[in-house]
């Protein structure tokens, strides 16, 4: 008997759906809206995470070291900063590489080259390049140089390190650390926002659908049938709103990434939307369906209790 | 079968839709209520129907106070009741057929009861040529056949019939009538709102005259007299 009642429901609501071609088209398409607006808002979710992300690898620190600097001691300091668990990578540049490098830059400054070719000797000493894992460690980075001083002092008790960047990086990575805060926050309270906005104009929009049905509700209740029997095809047309919302967005999700995915790379995000679509379209597949499939059942369920009570 | 115990009916605005009606229907009665508009008649039958509640007074269904029962309960006590209106209330999206099966799969009813009983009612009122047709697709007359058949499908004890002519012509109320008569001549209870005199005086039945909320007659043998 249950499944011969499920089958009742399931075929009623398929009929419903189905016959009240104009009110679903229009259920459909809101809800598809919603839908797109949760799925933008993960996409959108991950372009900053790796907008994020590429501008924390384009920070870091160099260390200055004085040109008389033994390379075994600047080595030496390279390993014991790797050791550090807050240190990604530390790179060096012996002083030839940073004259090189030096010269690369200023070719086409006259100037500069000429004072250059005057001197003798190499004027520029090697260089650490510290990436940190997380920008918020590179004060303790610093501070952790500038205080060992067994470490970055030479035996007669000189100092190596001709001078950090850290100072004069400081403020582009405090704002970095702190832009990178805000816009975490920021994205996630817009993702709640603009969801609850379209949660709720499916939910009316839903409820108008049912409005409609409210005369027919009552009908149904005086020929005897239970709140069940009565709200369960009601239920299932929002599961069909549901599902067929989500597959009319995963359809369109396909071309639009594919169309955003070079753009969005061009412009340093360091991410592919198109690919990220394919990588992780497990995921947004059950985001989008799972969204769609609660948001159109709880909708009808809730809509229709109203017009129960007689 | 049907008691009212000094059932009156006021809304929160101080109007008084029934005041201190009390009156019994036997099984297999056929009762008209007549009155004019606004006198009661549709809260009375909204009461037996619970789709109104007392505001003093009980409406007892046999031994059963209507108004107490549960909901699983309420169910079961309408699926007892056909009920037909003037306006039909067909499911708009359900063909002849599947409003009838509507009903009997509200009752519980198996498939192969409703693939036998729904076109042999759709056949007692003359529809069976019009089974698979949406209401929009049929004439008042045929509309309030279908809500008959509907009302009949399930075997009850009794038919409510608010002013169930009260959109059709005189062809058509006629015939209507005459499925009600020959409904009630089978043992249903049958209750009848109307405004037809002609109705009423053709029947020559009980007929409870309602007036301000208020029955001012009940004649065995009555006719439409206000």
């Amino acid at each position: 008997m249950l499944l011969t009642k499920f089958k009742r429901i399931a075929r009623s609501g398929w009929v419903n759906f189905w016959r009240n071609g104009s009110v679903s088209l229009a259920s459909v398409l809101v809800m598809t809206v919603t839908l797109i607006i949760i799925a933008s808002l993960l996409l959108s979710g991950a372009l900053l995470s790796s907008t994020l992300n590429t501008i924390r690898q384009k920070v870091d620190i160099t260390v200055y070291f004085v040109t008389n600097a033994p390379d075994d001691q600047i080595l030496n300091i390279q390993k014991n900063l790797q050791a550090l668990p807050e240190v990604a990578a530390v790179d060096y540049i012996s002083s030839d590489d940073a004259l090189a490098a030096f010269k690369a830059r200023h070719i086409n400054d006259a100037h500069t080259m000429t004072a250059l070719s005057e001197l003798d000797t190499n004027p520029l000493g090697s260089e650490l390049t510290i990436k940190a894992k997380d920008p918020t460690q590179y004060a303790g980075i610093a501070q952790y140089l500038s205080s060992n001083n067994s470490l970055v002092n030479a035996p007669d008790g000189t100092p190596i390190i001709d001078k950090i960047n850290y100072a004069q990086n400081k403020d582009a990575i405090d704002a970095i650390n702190r832009i990178m805060a805000s816009s975490r926050k920021l994205g996630l309270a817009v993702a709640i926002f603009f969801s609850l906005i379209s949660i709720l104009i499916t939910f009316n929009t839903i409820r108008l659908a049912i409005y409609i049905s409210r005369e027919e509700i009552a009908v149904m209740r005086l020929v005897g049938a239970s709140g069940q029997y009565i709200r369960g095809p009601f239920v299932i047309e929002g599961l069909l709103y549901g599902a067929a919302s989500a597959a009319i967005t995963l359809m369109l999700l396909y071309p639009v990434t594919l169309w955003l995915g070079p753009i969005g790379e061009n412009l340093g995000t360091g991410i592919n939307l198109f690919g990220y679509y394919l990588n992780h379209f497990v995921w947004i597949f059950f985001v989008v369906v799972g969204s769609g499939l609660a948001i159109g059942a709880l909708s009808s369920y809730l809509a229709v209790k109203r017009y129960l009570k007689i | 079968m049907i008691y009212f115990d000094k059932v009156s009916k006021s809304y929160p605005d101080d109007s008084i839709a029934l005041e201190n009606v009390s009156f019994t229907i036997e099984p297999k009665e056929f009762v008209s209520i007549v009155g004019q508009s606004g006198a009661g008649k549709t809260t009375l039958l909204k009461m037996i129907l619970a789709e109104e509640r007392p505001s003093e007074g009980s409406v007892f269904f046999e031994s059963a106070n209507i108004h107490k029962l549960r909901p699983n309960e309420l169910n079961n006590y309408r699926r007892r009741i056909g009920t037909v209106f003037q306006d039909f209330r067909l499911l708009p999206n359900k063909t002849a057929y599947e409003n009838i099966a509507f009903a009997m799969e509200a009752a519980g009813r198996t498939e192969e009861e409703i693939a036998a009983d729904v076109p042999h009612v759709l056949e007692l009122v003359d529809l069976g040529r019009k089974m698979w047709n949406f209401p929009k697709e049929l004439s008042g007359g045929e509309k309030q056949r279908v809500a008959i058949a509907r009302a009949i499908v399930n075997q009850p004890d009794l038919i409510i019939a608010d002013e169930p002519t009260g959109n059709l012509d005189p062809v058509n109320t006629f015939e209507i009538i005459q499925i009600l008569k020959k409904i009630n001549d089978l043992g249903t209870t049958v209750i009848l709102t109307t405004h037809n005199k002609g109705v009423i005086d053709a029947l020559g039945k009980r007929v409870i005259t309602l007036d301000q909320g208020k029955i001012i007659r009940d004649d065995k043998n009555g006719g439409y007299v206000i």
